[in-house]
C-alpha cells in the first residue's frame, strides 16, 4: 500500500522559504511551527512551511497488535484441548455422525423445518395483510392470533395440539347448528405426532412471521404506493411487483433468523416423542450412556445446516439489494477471484 | 428531443391529442381533520392548456393538484376531465364514488410527476418506464409479446428525456435531475391527456434544476394539458398560459402572466411576488 511515495502538496506559495528536510519528519518543531501561537520566532513565517517533501506515516495500533495476539493464543487454546481432550470422544462422534438412524433424524428436521416454515410464512402473509387491512375486524383476528401465539410457550401448544383428542373427541365438517355432517373422524387418528408438530410449529410461525413480513412492507415509502397508484398499476401487481421487492429487504435478515430459530426449534417436539435430529439423538445415548458426543453429533448438523442457510441468506439478500445500493459489493467468491487473479499477474512479471 | 409526437405509437396523431384535456374543477372543498385545506376552489383548464399554480406553502396548491387524479378525495365539488367525472358516477341523484379498478383505469390518462420523483429504485430507468405499459398493453390481446413492445415504446421515451443511455441505470445510480427525467418519462409512458407536475424541481440543486424544466417546456408545446406547481417563477413566466395564484386553501386570482407577474391586482399577490420575486428574476 505505501509502495508509492505519498506526498503531500501545499498549495500555499512560500514566502519565508523554510526549506524542507526530509529528515525531520518526526521532529516536534515542525509541529510547533504549525501552530499560530507565536513561540518567539516571527509569527508571520508560521504558516509558509512547506511540507511537500515529507512522507506520511499512518498512525501505530498498538492496542490493537496486543488484542489480536491475545485472542490467537485464546482461540488456540480452546482448539488444542478440543483436540487433545479423549472426553469429548471424536472417534464416537464420527461413528454416529452419519449413522442411519442419525439421518433419518436429520431428514425429519428438515422436513418439518420446510413444511412449517413455508406455512408459517404464507399464513404469516396473510394475518400481516389482515393487520394493514382497514376493517376494524380482520385487524383485530389477525392481532389477537399474534397476541395468543406469541405469549405461550411453544411447549405448551404442541402438547395441546397433541392432546386435542382429550378436548374434542371427534372433528367434522358439517352445517353448523344441524345434524348434517358430510365427514367426522377420530381426533386421535387425524392429529398423529407429525401434524401435531406441524400444526403447532406453523401457527407459533406463523404469528412471528406475521411481525416481520408487516414490518417490510411499513418500510417501503408512502410514496411508492403513489406513484404506483397514479400510473394505474393495479393492486395486486402494486403489491408483487412494487412493494414487496423493496419489502424484502427488511423482511430478508430477520426472517433467516426466524427459520435458523426453528431449524433448532423443531428439536422441541421431542416432547411428542417424533423422531427427528433430537429425539433421536436422545434415544441413542440413552442406550450407549455417551451422552456428550452424542449431543455433539446434533449440534455439528446444526451448523451444518444453518451454515448452508446463512449462506442462501447471503445471495437472496444481496438478489433483493439490486437498486438499493449504488454499486453491489463483490461475492466472497468474486473477491477471492481476483485476489488470486491479481496475485498471478504479480507472479509472472 | 426534436419532436414529441413518436412514429411508432399507435394511438391517435397529433392533431386529435390538442383537442382532449379538459379539466374542470368545480367548487372543490377538502378538509383534513379540522383545517380546511380547500376552500371551493373552481378552476378551467382548456385542452393543451398550461396552468402554473403558485403560492405559499400550505395554500392548498399540492393538494388540489392529487384531487386531480382521485390520489385525493374531495368533501364536496366535483373534477371532469373532457366531461367525464374523475373517481365518481353518477347514479340516481348520487355521486357514487367509482371501484378501485375503474378509478385506476381513469388515471392512466393523468401523469403525475412528484417532487421526489418516486422512482421504484430496484427496477432500472427502463423498467420504471416500461412498467404502466405493459399492464396497459397486457391487455390488449392483439399484442403478442406486450412486455417487448412496452420496452421499445419506453426506450423512446428515454430518448425523449435524452437519457437513452442511462436506460439500464437503477435510479440511485441517476443524479437528481436524471431521476426527475426519467419520472417524467414515465408519466408520459402511458399518453396521458393531462400532466400533473407537483413541485418537480424542488427537491433539485439548483444546476440542475434546468435540464427538467427544459424538458417541461419542451413538453408544453406538445398538446398536453399541463398543471404545475412549483415556486420556479422565471419560469412559470415563460411556459405558462394561465398563472393561478392561492392562497389559504383559495385561488385569489388567475390571469395570464404577464398580468399577474406585471399587475396583480390583489394585494396579497403582490406581497407574496415582493418576497420571492426578486431572486427569481436574476436567472
Amino acid at each position: 500500500m505505501s509502495s508509492t511515495a505519498t506526498t503531500v502538496a501545499q498549495s500555499a506559495p512560500s514566502t519565508a522559504g523554510r526549506p524542507a528536510s526530509a529528515g525531520a519528519a518526526d521532529s516536534s518543531p515542525a509541529g510547533a511551527d504549525s501552530s499560530p501561537e507565536p513561540t518567539g520566532e516571527a509569527p508571520t513565517e508560521a504558516p509558509a512551511v512547506d511540507y511537500s517533501g515529507y512522507k506520511l506515516v499512518p498512525a501505530k495500533h498498538p492496542g490493537r497488535w496486543v488484542g489480536t495476539v491475545l485472542v490467537a493464543l485464546g482461540l488456540a487454546a480452546v482448539l488444542w484441548s478440543l483436540a487433545t481432550n479423549p472426553r469429548w470422544e471424536w472417534g464416537v462422534v464420527a461413528q454416529w455422525f452419519t449413522a442411519q438412524s442419525v439421518v433419518n433424524g436429520l431428514i425429519e428436521t428438515l422436513k418439518l423445518t420446510a413444511i412449517s416454515g413455508a406455512l408459517g410464512f404464507v399464513l404469516g402473509f396473510g394475518l400481516a395483510l389482515m393487520r394493514l387491512s382497514s376493517s376494524p375486524l380482520l385487524v383485530g383476528v389477525s392481532w389477537t392470533f399474534s397476541w395468543i401465539f406469541r405469549s405461550t410457550p411453544l411447549l405448551v401448544q404442541l402438547l395441546l395440539w397433541y392432546n386435542l383428542g382429550y378436548l374434542y373427541e371427534k372433528i367434522s365438517l358439517g352445517i353448523p347448528f344441524t345434524d348434517v355432517r358430510f365427514f367426522e373422524v377420530q381426533t386421535t387418528t387425524l392429529i398423529s405426532q407429525f401434524a401435531a408438530a406441524v400444526l403447532g410449529l406453523t401457527l407459533n410461525q406463523a404469528a412471528y412471521s406475521a411481525e416481520i413480513i408487516r414490518g417490510g412492507i411499513l418500510s417501503v415509502d408512502q410514496g411508492q404506493l403513489e406513484a404506483a397508484a397514479a400510473l394505474g398499476i393495479p393492486a395486486w401487481r402494486r403489491s408483487t411487483r412494487i412493494v414487496l421487492p423493496q419489502a424484502m429487504r427488511a423482511i430478508l435478515p430477520t426472517a433467516f433468523n426466524e427459520i435458523i430459530g426453528l431449524v433448532k426449534g423443531t428439536s422441541i417436539v421431542y416432547v411428542l416423542a417424533y423422531s427427528e435430529l433430537f429425539y433421536t439423538v436422545q434415544v441413542i445415548y440413552n442406550r450407549t450412556q455417551q451422552v456428550l458426543p452424542l449431543l455433539l453429533v446434533a449440534t455439528l448438523w446444526y451448523v451444518v445446516i444453518t451454515s448452508v442457510l446463512s449462506v442462501f441468506q447471503y445471495y437472496i439478500e444481496r438478489h433483493y439489494s439490486k437498486g438499493a445500493v449504488r454499486n453491489l459489493p463483490l461475492t466472497p467468491l468474486q473477491k477471492a477471484r481476483r485476489f488470486f487473479a491479481t496475485h498471478a499477474v504479480k507472479e509472472s512479471r | 428531443m426534436s419532436t414529441f409526437v413518436s412514429e411508432s405509437t399507435t394511438t391517435a396523431p397529433a392533431p386529435s391529442a390538442a383537442s382532449r384535456g379538459h379539466v374542470e374543477i368545480t367548487n372543490v372543498r377538502k378538509s383534513f381533520g379540522a383545517t380546511e385545506v380547500l376552500k371551493g376552489v373552481s378552476l378551467t383548464v382548456p385542452p393543451g392548456g398550461v396552468a402554473v399554480i403558485l403560492g405559499p406553502s400550505g395554500s392548498g396548491k399540492s393538494t388540489l393538484l392529487r384531487t386531480i387524479n382521485h390520489l385525493e378525495k374531495v368533501d364536496s365539488g366535483y373534477i371532469t376531465i373532457d366531461g367525464q367525472l374523475v373517481g365518481y358516477q353518477l347514479r340516481g341523484n348520487k355521486l357514487h364514488e367509482l371501484r378501485e379498478k375503474d378509478i385506476l383505469k381513469q388515471r392512466t390518462d393523468i401523469g403525475m410527476v412528484f417532487q421526489n420523483f418516486n422512482l421504484f429504485p430496484h427496477l432500472t430507468a427502463l423498467e420504471n418506464v416500461a412498467e404502466a405499459p405493459v399492464v396497459a398493453l397486457r391487455s390488449e390481446k392483439s399484442l403478442r409479446k406486450p412486455k417487448e413492445e412496452a420496452r421499445k415504446r419506453a426506450l423512446e421515451l428515454l430518448d425523449r428525456v435524452g437519457l437513452k443511455d442511462r436506460a439500464g441505470a437503477y435510479p440511485r445510480q441517476l443524479s437528481g435531475g436524471q431521476q426527475q427525467r426519467v419520472a417524467i418519462a414515465r408519466a408520459l409512458a402511458l399518453n396521458p391527456k393531462i400532466l400533473l407536475f407537483d413541485e418537480p424541481t424542488s427537491a433539485l440543486d439548483p444546476e440542475l434544476v434546468n435540464e427538467v424544466l427544459d424538458v417541461i417546456r419542451e413538453l408544453a408545446t406538445s398538446g398536453t394539458t399541463l398543471i404545475i406547481v412549483t415556486h420556479e417563477m422565471g419560469f412559470a413566466r415563460d411556459v405558462a398560459d394561465t398563472v393561478v395564484f392561492m392562497d389559504e386553501g383559495q385561488i385569489v386570482e388567475q390571469g395570464s402572466p404577464q398580468d399577474i407577474f406585471t399587475n396583480p391586482r390583489e394585494p396579497r399577490t403582490r406581497s407574496f411576488f415582493s418576497k420571492v420575486i426578486e431572486p427569481a428574476f436574476n436567472i
